[in-house]
């Protein structure tokens, strides 16, 4: 089948593809945007400190800076975890699955690259996943590692709210958020098909709501998964 | 402890404030009271959330006003659903039952935030003045109507963030509730594809494709915090446009809720 072809060589396509994305991305950021000017304006003073001895802390800075990098690395986790999802796909994948799968890969490439592109010179760098303790091969473990991501991708996003200055990034959170929560949905119906699942009670609470949750605590709970330090102390603040 | 007293004197004041403090920011308080505090400290947070129960605007009250009206529409449609004999089949009566739990949540909790300023319960007309004649008794009717409620309900949301920006903690409840509002829209999204057999319908908003044109007007934008991002990490646009998910302002919500709306 012709799209397998296309999984296998979609890697190496994405990052020539993205260099030459960026660069169009950017001149034209540069130019006329209101992101970009936005960007510069606000643009605060904090540098990714690189701590003597700890050459992999990763700080992802301040204000309205710090939350779009937190954003930012989340996504290069979420990003990354599907790619390798596609690139090794468990036993048994449907092809429902690998439709939904590599959609939802792609939106979080979409989503990493935009923030990526977005900060500019104030992005973080590119982080180093850990995924050593998932097992690829297995149905069970892929889509549990995948629930897990996308609950924590939308408690993240609606504990970071609150913390946004700028009313258009409230609103570029807003977008993304909602479309990890579609995933969310989809992947936890995967797991349960037709249950209540999808939005079950043991995430949304008696009031209906789903789980905002703040930075510091959803470091701490992505940590094993990656093999930098993030600090994010100073995270809309 | 003087909590009772704080509470007297506003009470003074606002004859609603002890159920605005008590359900607006409740969660916020047993949060704080339940995890970081020692009871030394109670008084202090207490008197963080009368200050943040009067920083109520009046603007977010509009907001929770026109969220209500959404959720009461919902809520009276599922309890409809789930009332009609023979329309939801067993198989699909988990996703239903668990969509409407949620609404009928939200109904209660703004009802109970609002206080006395919560609007009352419209009349609604599900078959949207004849065009969805058989909304209670055509399951696929049904399923295309929870879609494109739950749909507009992700954007109605959406787009009262910016105005909930003083408010951080409405603003908060706001995207909680957003968030399962578009956790049921990929579900009803996914059943309407089957039932209509349109594979192309995902639980994701492909381009503005949706059951109901004129609910996903907008949705294929592709310029993203003032960028176009078409082509961006070589990405079709299908993909740029479903990553990010697109609002809709008050005007434009009310008008495609206004036929639901007998008054």
């Amino acid at each position: 089948m012709h799209t397998n072809k296309k999984y296998s060589s979609d890697k190496a396509e994405d990052e020539r593809a993205s260099h030459v994305n960026r660069r169009l991305f950017l001149s034209s950021a540069g130019l006329t945007t209101a992101l970009g000017t936005i960007l510069i304006v606000t643009g605060c003073t904090k540098e990714d400190h690189q701590i003597p001895g700890m050459g992999d802390a990763v700080d992802l800075g301040s204000g309205d800076i710090g939350v779009l990098n937190y954003a930012y690395a989340l996504e290069q986790l979420e990003a990354a975890f599907y790619a390798k999802v596609i690139d090794s796909p468990f036993s048994g994948m449907t092809d429902m699955e690998k439709t939904i799968l590599t959609d939802i890969r792609d939106h979080e490439i979409v989503h990493r690259e935009f923030f990526k592109a977005a900060l500019a010179d104030k992005a973080i760098k590119g982080l180093t996943p850990n995924f050593d303790g998932i097992d690829f091969g297995s149905r069970t473990a892929v889509l549990g590692a995948a629930k897990l991501f996308e609950d924590t991708g939308v408690a993240a996003y609606n504990g970071a709210g609150k913390l946004i200055k700028d009313p258009n990034y409230l609103l570029l959170a807003g977008k993304i958020v909602s479309v990890e929560a579609r995933h969310a949905a989809v992947i936890r119906d995967l797991i349960n098909p037709k249950s209540a699942d999808f939005a079950g009670d043991d995430i949304i609470d008696l009031n209906g709501m789903d789980k905002a949750v703040a930075p510091a605590d959803i470091l701490a709970a992505v940590k094993g998964y990656v093999k930098d330090t993030i600090t994010g102390a100073n995270v809309g603040k | 402890m003087d909590i009772f007293k704080i509470i007297d004197q506003f009470q003074q004041i606002d004859g609603d404030a002890t159920g605005r403090l008590e359900y607006a920011s409740r969660r916020y308080f047993m949060n704080k009271v339940g995890s970081k505090l020692a009871s030394a400290a109670i008084p202090t947070a207490f008197a963080a959330i009368v200050n943040k129960a009067f920083a109520q605007s009046a603007a977010a009250v509009d907001v929770l006003n026109y969220a209500l009206t959404l959720e009461y529409l919902e809520d009276e449609f599922y309890k409809g659903g789930l009332a009609a004999a023979n329309l939801i089949p067993a198989s699909d009566k988990s996703i239903f039952m668990q969509i409407g739990k949620h609404e009928s949540q939200h109904v209660a909790f703004l009802v109970k935030a609002l206080g006395a300023k919560a609007i009352a319960k419209p009349m609604f007309d599900f078959t949207y003045k004849g065009a969805f004649a058989d909304v209670f008794s055509n399951y696929k009717t049904f399923v295309t109507v929870s879609s494109a409620l739950e749909d507009t309900g992700v954007r109605a949301y959406k787009g009262q963030a910016g105005v909930l920006i003083a408010d951080p903690q409405i603003l908060e409840y706001a995207l909680q509730v957003h968030s399962v509002e578009a956790r049921h829209a990929a579900v009803a999204r996914r059943l309407a594809a089957t039932l209509l057999g349109a594979p192309a319908m995902k639980g994701w908003i492909t381009g503005k494709e949706g059951a109901v044109p004129a609910i996903y007007a907008g949705e294929d934008n592709m310029t993203q915090g003032g960028v176009n991002i078409k082509g961006l990490a070589s990405k079709t646009d299908a993909a740029v446009t479903e990553a990010f998910d697109e609002p809709l302002t008050k005007d434009a919500v009310l008008a495609i809720a206004g036929p639901f709306i007998k008054g």
